[in-house]
């Protein structure tokens, strides 16, 4: 995969005098120092990284932290005091006036916390801006604007007023605005900050839902790092304007790189993080229905199990079976299975999120079985392993 | 009783009066190109109000408040407009009206672009600002000197007056207008490519409509309140039925030519009110 944005040492300082403050900041003064000095204020010092192209890309980190300040370095609105950002090869820090503005026509778009909408206009004329602006003719504008709200959901709604929508409702409008201009990249400042939890949840689905089709560059900003661990590819954790660790969901959460991380990976929920595909095992033992009765009674001592799992021989699921029933079926000279068919088991799917499984977790009396859309069995989950995957310390390879 | 030594007393009238004089002087061509612009639009304006016949005034008139009121407001000022008729003053009121008109048309053109211009510099607002206290606090007779200088008498100088002392409303609501449009929508607006113009037409004009139709009816407002004044120069209409009035203490007819003055501003002022309330629904 190709680099999409490369962001070499970018430096943002706030006030009049950003070139002085930039020579001290290079002399090695602090921000405290600078700030106390010249009254200049460093928002984003020395940061790189690069995305990838298609890559979900989080960065998060505290109020205050710069986070803004760095993602509106990436269309301009804000300029970098020095450093190069790169993207499709060519560095848009030294773009003129016009190549700017197209470079915002055709490249990037940007999502808003508070929505940014037009109040003035109609949800259909919000969403047609972008290409009025570039002048697309009218028929074409309204198709593609047409075809930007339904694939957020908002069919229908195309002559309201912005205000007359819930905030959900108008970010949908703010990113159906977005789609609408097919930018390669998405910029995102804490679009789902300004929304209620329920919500966000269903907006984070969407956006994903979004991504796995259109497969945009998308650069997301949050404070929240459930937020960012459940949409990131990668994560870029930002504080006081600087990077302080970047990776995946995976390397951050297990190998924090400093206590600073630690706090924050801490706080974070692990049963919205961890998904069912990261804490299943193989099952020890599986019989079928041939096997009979007495080599399930056998499979389950040698693994010292209770109860063992029935497939065919595509692996489908056809139910469980316990030892006390087989014993019982074995006193009473019976010996096929298909009758101690038990099918009082849960089942989930591998891209749940453990949190949706704790209830049933604590009712199962057996192993939850992890299906896929044939009702293959994909492995199980006993309870020890959601447990010991919700500890903060225990490697979990997301 | 103790009095201001007189060696330390400066005259600071004599220097605006010889940059006026200077200007006069210098700028002769210029007055007189502003001059006939002036006279056609009053002259333009007053035809096309003087061509439709009363009884069609009154009903547009009631057509016009049904439509942004209700056809009780229509009514009333249809009733309003119709007195002023019957008091013989249907002829002065067009008058009148054309100065007023035009003056409003040109304060627009003025003050909007000045507005916008001062909302981007605000460096330019610390001084433009009491600039602006000024032309308002300042008597509105002390326009009439220079005016009447300039242009001589009659109708142009009167507009001209009542340009200088009715523009500066527009241009402070508009900048304030421009000024209060929420951040993200203008940040919005750039991210995707707009242009500067584009920005200003497509964003920060509709969002400031409300605001700037309220600083056009204050204008107004203002352009009417200088009509009596401007008749000392000349300017045939309302105003000169009151002056005359006053120099011959004519009650009557000062009541009559003042009742039709307070009457018309009513119906200019409901009328422009309720046009920047309708923007104000956006
Ligand atoms: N236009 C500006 N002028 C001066 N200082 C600014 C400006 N914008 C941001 N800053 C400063 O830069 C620093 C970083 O601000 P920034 O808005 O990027 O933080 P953030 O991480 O986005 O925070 P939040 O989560 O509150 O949005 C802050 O100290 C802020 O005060
Ligand atoms: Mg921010």
């Amino acid at each position: 995969m190709s680099e999409k944005v490369i962001v070499k040492n970018i430096i943002k300082i706030f006030g009049s005098k950003p070139k002085l403050a930039l020579k001290k900041l290079q002399a090695g003064w602090s921000k405290e120092k600078i700030l106390k000095h010249t009254g200049q204020t460093v928002g984003v010092n020395n940061i790189s990284f690069s995305v990838t192209e298609g890559e979900f890309f989080v960065i998060m980190g505290l109020s205050g932290s710069g986070k803004s300040t760095l993602i509106r370095c990436l269309n301009l609105l804000t300029k970098p005091t020095s450093g190069e950002i790169i993207v499709d090869g060519e560095n848009i820090v030294k773009y003129d006036k016009n190549q700017l503005r197209n470079f915002r026509q055709k490249k990037v778009a940007m999502v808003f916390q508070n929505f940014g909408l037009l109040t003035h206009r109609t949800v259909l004329a919000n969403v047609e801006y972008g290409l009025e602006i570039r002048n697309v003719d009218k028929e074409e504008r309204r198709k593609i604007a047409q075809a930007a709200l339904e694939s957020v959901g908002l069919k229908g709604w195309e002559n309201k007023m912005p205000n007359e929508l819930s905030g959900g409702m108008q970010q949908r409008v703010g990113l159906a605005r977005a789609l609408a201009n097919d930018p390669d990249i998405l910029l995102m400042d804490e679009p789902f900050s300004a929304l209620d939890p329920l919500i966000r949840r269903e907006m984070q689905l969407e956006l994903l839902e979004i991504q796995s089709k259109l497969k945009k560059t998308i650069i997301f900003i949050t404070h929240d790092i459930n937020e960012a661990f459940r949409l990131g590819d990668r994560v870029v954790v930002m504080k006081d304007g600087e990077i302080v660790q970047q990776g995946t969901p995976e390397e951050i959460l297990n190998h924090p790189s400093d206590g600073y991380i630690e706090d924050f990976v801490k706080s974070i929920d692990r049963t919205k993080v961890i998904q069912v595909k990261h804490i299943m095992q193989k099952p020890n033992a599986l019989i079928s229905l041939k096997d009979g009765v007495r080599m399930a009674i056998r499979e389950m001592q040698e693994n010292s199990i209770s109860s063992v799992f029935v497939v065919d021989k595509n692996r489908v699921l056809e139910g469980i079976v316990t030892i006390d029933d087989c014993v019982e079926a074995v006193k009473n000279n019976h010996f096929s299975l298909k009758e101690l068919l038990r099918h009082d088991y849960y089942q989930a799917h591998e891209d749940d999120y453990i949190e949706n499984l704790l209830e049933n977790a604590t009712k199962s009396k057996y192993p939850i079985v992890v299906l896929d859309d044939d009702q293959r069995l994909l492995g199980i989950i006993v309870r020890t392993s959601i447990l010991s995957g919700l500890l903060p310390n225990n490697n979990v390879n997301l | 009783m103790n009095t201001f030594p007189e060696f330390f007393q400066i005259d600071l009238g004599i220097y605006i009066e010889a940059f006026v004089n200077w200007l006069t002087l210098h700028f002769q061509g210029f007055f007189n190109i502003l001059t006939t612009i002036i006279k056609w639009i009053v002259f333009n304006i007053q035809n096309i109000i003087g061509i439709i016949p009363w009884f069609l005034w009154i009903l547009l008139i009631f057509l016009c408040g049904w439509k942004i009121k209700n056809w009780k407001s229509g009514l009333s000022y249809s009733l309003m407009i119709f007195l002023i008729g019957l008091l013989g003053l249907w002829n002065e009121m067009i008058f009148t009206l054309s100065i007023v008109i035009t003056a409003v048309i040109l304060s627009i053109i003025i003050g909007i672009p000045i507005g916008i211009y001062m909302s981007y510099h605000p460096r330019l607002e610390t001084w433009i600002h009491p600039l602006l206290d000024g032309m308002q606090t300042m008597p509105s007779f002390v326009y009439l000197i220079p005016a009447m200088i300039f242009f001589g008498l009659g109708t142009v100088p009167a507009v001209f007056a009542t340009i200088i002392y009715s523009t500066p409303p527009c241009i402070r609501l508009t900048n304030l207008a421009i000024k209060r449009v929420p951040k993200e929508m203008r940040e919005a607006a750039y991210s995707f490519g707009s242009s500067r113009w584009q920005v200003l037409t497509k964003v920060e004009l509709p969002q400031a409509m409300p605001t700037i139709m309220a600083g056009i009816n204050q204008t107004t407002m203002m352009a009417m309140s200088m009509v009596v004044v401007s008749s000392m120069i000349g300017a045939k209409g309302l105003g000169e039925n009151v002056l005359i009035a006053i120099n011959r203490s004519d009650i009557a007819m000062g009541f009559n030519s003042g009742i039709s003055i307070v009457f018309l501003a009513i119906i200019i002022d409901r009328m422009t009110q309720m046009i920047s309330q309708k923007y104000d629904n956006i």
